[in-house]
């Protein structure tokens, strides 16, 4: 294992929205590689089901609405020193451009941006991030490469993710702290199975994806891994696409 | 709630079909040239903006007619 560069051991790691989908099998992939998990997510018994599928021991959970400033504040300063963060927390909202409101704005932009860049704010202000630590973004496609329709405002939040993240990158640089996002295509996982797109139209969208298939979440996690280790000790600022050949078309 | 309202709620969603196209028993996947899945996406966001309801894809799959729709979303309404 200590030849292997993408090992997490030693490492501790803290992923938000760790209840289910990608946050949820980038925290399990990660304690597999030795990493310490801090978890957290707003339902005790989703994060529980994570908690009991980590690997090894020393892992910690807990419950955080990151909408709250109060509970952003309470886990930071709650939690030990970290050496990563994955910014998985998040919401998919189909709303044709038509129908977007002040509220639906906010709302996606509440939960996709803005919390994770307060928490990591607040980490930064209580030194709760090591030198040569690790800041993890999940994006999309969606926003940056491409769009589909009822995207345009979670493309938008998505896109923003990528904006700030080359700032975050050159301005962390100084700390040694590196940020670097992942954007994945369609994943299989509860969000995509929420019934809102019929499964017509997701058999319709498979075949447009050259390997004929969508991702599974620990094809996403994998990515996130290489951007906590040091096997990525010299990239930062960057972005890896990760969605089964789709933006090729 | 009526199905009279319901249907110009419906129809509003296009941009090229005309209010006479229409009706409860209109079979709107196949007689609405216009129909995809971007008015579909808006059918669904139109039921939630004025009734409050959320309804799937498979909701509007599962319906033949208009009627179909709106009987599915006045049981939701009615619950």
């Amino acid at each position: 294992m200590n030849n292997n560069p993408f090992s997490l051991i030693n490492k501790t790691i803290l992923v938000t929205g760790s209840s289910s989908g990608i946050g949820a099998s980038v925290a399990i992939e990660c304690s597999k590689l030795g990493a310490k998990l801090i978890i957290t997510g707003r339902d005790l018994d989703n994060l529980n089901k994570t908690y009991k599928e980590l690997h090894g021991l020393g892992h910690i959970q807990v419950i955080a609405d990151l909408n709250k400033d109060e509970d952003i504040k309470a886990l930071v300063s709650e939690i030990p020193e970290i050496d990563g963060i994955v910014h998985s927390a998040g919401i998919l909202g189909t709303i044709p451009f038509g129908f977007i409101t002040k509220g639906k704005i906010d709302e996606i932009f509440a939960i996709n941006f803005a919390s994770p860049i307060l928490l990591s704010k607040n980490l930064l202000k209580y030194n709760k991030l090591k030198k040569n630590s690790s800041i993890v973004w999940i994006s999309s496609i969606a926003g940056n490469l491409i769009t589909s329709s009822g995207s345009s405002l979670y493309g938008a939040s998505k896109s923003a993710i990528n904006g700030i993240a080359k700032g975050m990158a050159l301005e962390l640089a100084s700390k040694k702290i590196r940020v670097n996002v992942v954007s994945p295509g369609v994943i299989k996982t509860n969000i995509f199975n929420s019934g809102i797109i019929s499964d017509n139209d997701l058999n319709m969208e498979v075949v447009k994806y050259p390997l004929k298939r969508f991702g599974n979440p620990e094809e996403v996690a994998f990515g996130v891994i290489y951007f906590l280790s040091n096997a990525s000790s010299w990239t930062t600022g960057s972005c890896l696409t990760i969605d089964g050949g789709y933006t090729l078309l | 709630m009526e199905i009279t309202s319901f249907i110009v709620n419906f129809a509003a969603q296009f941009e090229d079909s005309d209010i006479s196209k229409f009706t409860p028993k209109t079979n709107f996947k196949i007689e609405i040239e216009e129909w995809d899945s971007l008015i579909s996406l808006s059918v669904i966001a139109m039921v939630d903006e004025k009734y409050g309801i959320v309804i799937k894809g498979e909701d509007i799959n599962n319906s033949k007619t208009i009627e179909d729709l709106f009987l599915i979303v006045k049981q939701k309404y009615e619950q």
